[in-house]
């Protein structure tokens, strides 16, 4: 969907705060936010995919006012509310009124790092011939879901080159609305900065996104 | 250091609305562990792991075997996935890796415009700048002026190449090893290696012959 997430070439935000290298969390409630969403992720009652629609669909004018973890509360809030683990009452004041619906798995803490160190590969038999090589040149889709997708609009309807062929993987597109893994190969291609940005920008400049085959066509 | 516990007392410039995002966040937490789905040392764990064990010295390593040896910096660019494995660094936000090598001609920076993917296994959490509407916005469209504003200064004889992480694959630039550091084994170079110049928002400074 078109939203505030899509930032890529949005001006008026003001230089990098350069001087904050934290790497650790500033606040506590960013801690348990950061692992409650791990944690809550792992009864698999969502997937990946569906979990960053639910961030990226926030209001547009919320989630530019919000800070990173303020996203991922209002994500995973939504979240548990759509698969019906709480209630909204529930959410209002942490005080349980329903019975715990039956879920596929609980991460337990002697589980935690073999879950994290394992991770889940994205990648998928591949089920036809990628229609695109290395070299080739191909334009992007003008294409505006409504729904969860991951071509960002600055490099729709532009010309690129295929780079590089990354395997067969799920397809957020569908994995994100309960419409199957959709497996599609998926590239890295790369666009001259002044295709996508204007003759005013230094022509050696170029911009790599990975993109699935759907969003693409041949030129 | 964030602790375990809810015993924070600290100030803070917009205490108002942060303390009400603490009271949101520990009643969904209670809730949600009295509910089942949760279990309460998991998510100690889980902070633990990602403060303390999983950080920037994980890429760092990779990045100074790549600089002793000629093999394995070959099979990184190559295949940096099984190439990044093999030193045991897997796991979430990692399962696909891709690295991309700084040159004197190119200079390579990562971002993920539409949320803040990172490669968690080889560098710990993101930093809050990477999360900024800030640098996602303004990196592919201006990097040279992002750049500068982290002191790094590109001539125009140096192509900018900007990867836009928008799948599930991860992006560890392998930066130029400074210069004087010839000699130095593997795990003295490890320690030359910033977090940001394997994001791309840091060059790395020559080391004096003493050093």
């Amino acid at each position: 969907m078109n939203s505030a997430h899509d930032l890529g070439g949005m001006m008026g935000f003001g230089p990098v705060d350069t001087s904050d290298q934290n790497i650790n969390f500033h606040e506590e409630w960013e801690a348990r936010i950061f692992a409650l969403t791990l944690a809550a992720g792992a009864t698999g009652c969502w997937n990946i995919d569906k979990s960053r629609h639910a961030r990226e669909s926030l209001n547009p004018a919320q989630y530019l006012s919000s800070s990173y973890y303020q996203i991922w509360l209002a994500g995973l809030e939504k979240l548990l509310l759509a698969a019906d683990l709480v209630s909204s009452n529930e959410l209002a004041d942490g005080g349980r009124r329903e019975p715990p619906k039956p879920v596929a798995n609980i991460l337990k803490s002697g589980d935690v790092l073999n879950v994290m160190m394992r991770g889940s590969s994205y990648e998928r038999d591949a089920v036809n011939e990628p229609a695109y090589k290395t070299g080739d040149m191909v334009l992007t889709k003008n294409m505006h879901p409504e729904g969860h997708t991951r071509i960002p609009r600055y490099v729709r309807n532009k010309p690129g080159t295929i780079e590089r062929i990354h395997g067969c993987h799920v397809f957020p597109d569908s994995n994100a609305h309960d419409n199957g893994e959709n497996p599609q190969w998926l590239y890295r291609v790369r666009f001259s900065a002044r295709d996508i940005w204007g003759e005013d920008h230094p022509a050696r400049d170029s911009i790599f996104v990975d993109l699935w085959e759907t969003y693409l066509e041949p030129r | 250091m964030v602790t375990n516990k809810h015993d924070h007392s600290h100030t803070h410039g917009e205490g108002s609305e942060l303390s009400e995002m603490d009271l949101r966040v520990r009643a969904l937490e209670s809730l949600l562990i009295e509910k089942g789905y949760v279990d309460p040392e998991a998510l100690d764990v889980l902070i633990d792991t990602y403060e303390t064990k999983i950080g920037p010295r994980n890429g760092a390593a990779v990045v100074a075997k790549a600089w002793s040896d000629a093999d394995f910096k070959k099979w990184l660019l190559e295949d940096a996935t099984a190439a990044i494995h093999s030193l045991g660094f897997t796991g979430r936000q990692g399962e696909h890796m891709i690295a991309v090598e700084n040159t004197p001609d190119t200079h390579n920076v990562v971002v993920c415009t539409l949320c803040s993917c990172y490669p968690w296994p080889v560098l710990g959490l993101p930093p809050t700048w990477y999360k900024s509407p800030q640098y996602r916005s303004r990196v592919v469209i201006d990097p040279r002026s992002v750049l500068a504003e982290f002191g790094v200064m590109l001539g125009d004889d140096v192509a900018v190449n900007v990867h836009d992480s928008t799948a599930e694959t991860r992006y560890l630039v392998l930066p130029m090893r400074p210069e004087g550091s010839e000699g130095w084994s593997e795990e003295k170079l490890a320690t030359l290696v910033s977090r940001n110049s394997m994001i791309g928002t840091d060059v790395l400074k020559p080391v004096g012959k003493i050093a």
